[in-house]
């Protein structure tokens, strides 16, 4: 469903000025005071629901790329040849130097106008958390290089071993085990953003919810629901975490 | 086998390494001794190129390893090296970790490489902990498994850096007797040791380093009984 950015940021922030409004100032309206009535979005539960799905594969895209992608960084950030150094910082400050936001409309309203071929909001979103997303894992990684121990490298060294694979075998799987919970941090994060996206008309749960929200014209309900349904999951993937990290020290 | 002319090893203004010109030859069994500080390490590492010397040359078998066009990989594969911490591969099990450099380097059939694995094992008395993570050995056992893996490689010299500094006194002697069985061998051996009996016993040459340069080069029974320099007097005077 394509929506642009002005009907989007019309459909949005207002609304919810004016929720707040109302809610704050029952005088002002009949409508006023804060009656919770779930039941006027009950029929609208399994099309807000079924965003999960849309958020939760957004984010797992994503992160898996970015992932990737900052793993290459990293080990430009750790080379010796000082160009693939230079890009890779250039690149992470970029990303980190600008809203998130407007890297998003601008990989989505720009490409077009760039190249002549539109690309759906997903594939944008997916591009746009990718490449953000590496620069900050790329961070980490590259710290987590570093807190390997210096004999792993020398280890490798004496035996002849390769440098892409002293790196793959030896280095990265030992870098990956320590920064595995700020991974999971950035993961949590990059759920929260997906969110974002909404403004690009990727219908993931956000995005469904202000669509509840404009069409019936109730804001709390239909925002308290989905804030409920974003708590939910981050709990979960938080949960999941700490048991995946106590199982990881086990191995110790 | 080894010969360095003129090795030399600065740190910014720290002259480690001072014109280190001598020659190890095929089945000898070296150790290296001095007070600390006086670049016996240094010296050892730069041998494979761990560090890089600031000027002077090493040969490995007649070729110059400092000179750009030496595959440097290449002749470290037939160097090993043993640490002073171990430095196992705390994600891969003992025989994984023995068997690494013959599979990934060697590119060794794994069934052969493995035979080969539990044979160095044997030798070393782990047969039984193939199967463990490091995490689980006491440090003697390490520095034996670190032992079989560099010897898996089956290396023409082996370089040992302070290989029992890190060890409980209990377990010194366990990785002693297997370098000591190793020289037996015939292997050619060059190790930093602060165990003087151990060079006394099983070296058939002393280098004594002093302030970076080789203050005395001769063999254990003469070294330890009529040293030469005042320094190597004083040395000695102290660690026995």
């Amino acid at each position: 469903m394509e929506v642009n950015l002005f009907e989007a940021i019309l459909n949005s922030p207002p609304g919810f000025v004016q929720a707040f409004a109302q809610a704050s100032m029952p005088t002002l309206g009949q409508t006023g005071g804060i009656n919770l009535d779930f039941s006027k979005i009950a029929p609208d539960v399994p099309y807000i629901l079924s965003g999960v799905w849309e958020t939760l594969r957004f984010t797992l895209t994503s992160a898996i790329f970015g992932f990737a992608l900052g793993t290459v960084l990293a080990i430009f950030k750790i080379s010796e040849i000082k160009p693939l150094k230079w890009f890779a910082d250039f690149y992470t400050s970029i990303f980190r130097g600008t809203p998130l936001i407007l890297q998003i409309v601008l990989i989505y309203y720009a490409t077009p106008q760039l190249t002549g071929f539109a690309i759906s909001a997903f594939i944008a979103g997916v591009i746009t958390f990718s490449l953000n997303s590496a620069a900050y894992t790329s961070e980490t990684i590259r710290g987590g290089i570093a807190a390997v121990d210096r004999g792993q490298r020398e280890a490798s060294l004496t035996l002849g071993v390769k440098y892409p694979l002293m790196m793959w075998d030896i280095i990265l799987p030992q870098a990956f085990k320590n920064i595995l919970p700020s991974l999971v941090n950035e993961s949590i994060a990059l759920l929260k953003d997906s969110s974002l996206v909404s403004v690009i008309g990727v219908e993931e749960l956000m995005r469904r919810s202000q669509i509840i929200a404009g069409q019936k014209f109730i804001f709390f309900e239909p925002y308290i629901f989905v804030g409920a349904v974003y708590y939910v999951m981050i709990m979960g993937l938080t949960w999941f975490a700490e048991r995946f990290e106590r199982r990881m020290r086990l191995s110790d | 086998m080894i010969r360095t002319e003129f090795l030399s090893k600065s740190f910014g203004k720290l002259n480690v390494l001072k014109d280190i010109s001598t020659e190890v030859k095929q089945g000898e069994v070296v150790a290296i001794i001095g007070p600390s500080g006086c670049g016996k390490s240094t010296f050892l590492r730069c041998l494979n190129l761990l560090e890089m010397p600031t000027r002077g040359r090493v040969y490995i078998n007649d070729v110059d390893i400092t000179s750009p066009k030496t595959d440097v990989r290449k002749v470290r594969q037939n160097m090993g090296m043993v640490f002073q911490h171990f430095n196992l591969f705390p994600h891969k099990t003992v025989l994984d970790n023995v068997i690494y450099g013959p599979t990934k380097v060697k590119e060794i059939p794994k069934g052969e490489a493995e035979e080969l694995g539990l044979k160095l094992l044997a030798q070393v008395g782990l047969s039984d902990k193939a199967g463990v993570y490091p995490s689980r050995l006491s440090g003697g056992q390490k520095q034996r498994v670190a032992i079989a893996r560099s010897m898996a490689m089956q290396p023409q010299v082996m370089l040992f850096d302070e290989p029992t500094s890190a060890l409980d006194p209990e377990m010194v002697k366990e990785v002693l007797d297997v370098m000591k069985g190793l020289a037996s061998t015939g292997i050619t051996m060059m190790i930093v040791t602060h165990e003087m009996g151990f060079a006394r016993e099983v070296a058939n040459r002393v280098l004594f380093l002093d302030s970076g340069g080789i203050a005395e080069d001769a063999p254990p029974d003469i070294f330890f009984s009529t040293p030469k320099s005042d320094r190597a007097c004083q040395f000695l005077e102290k660690v026995l």
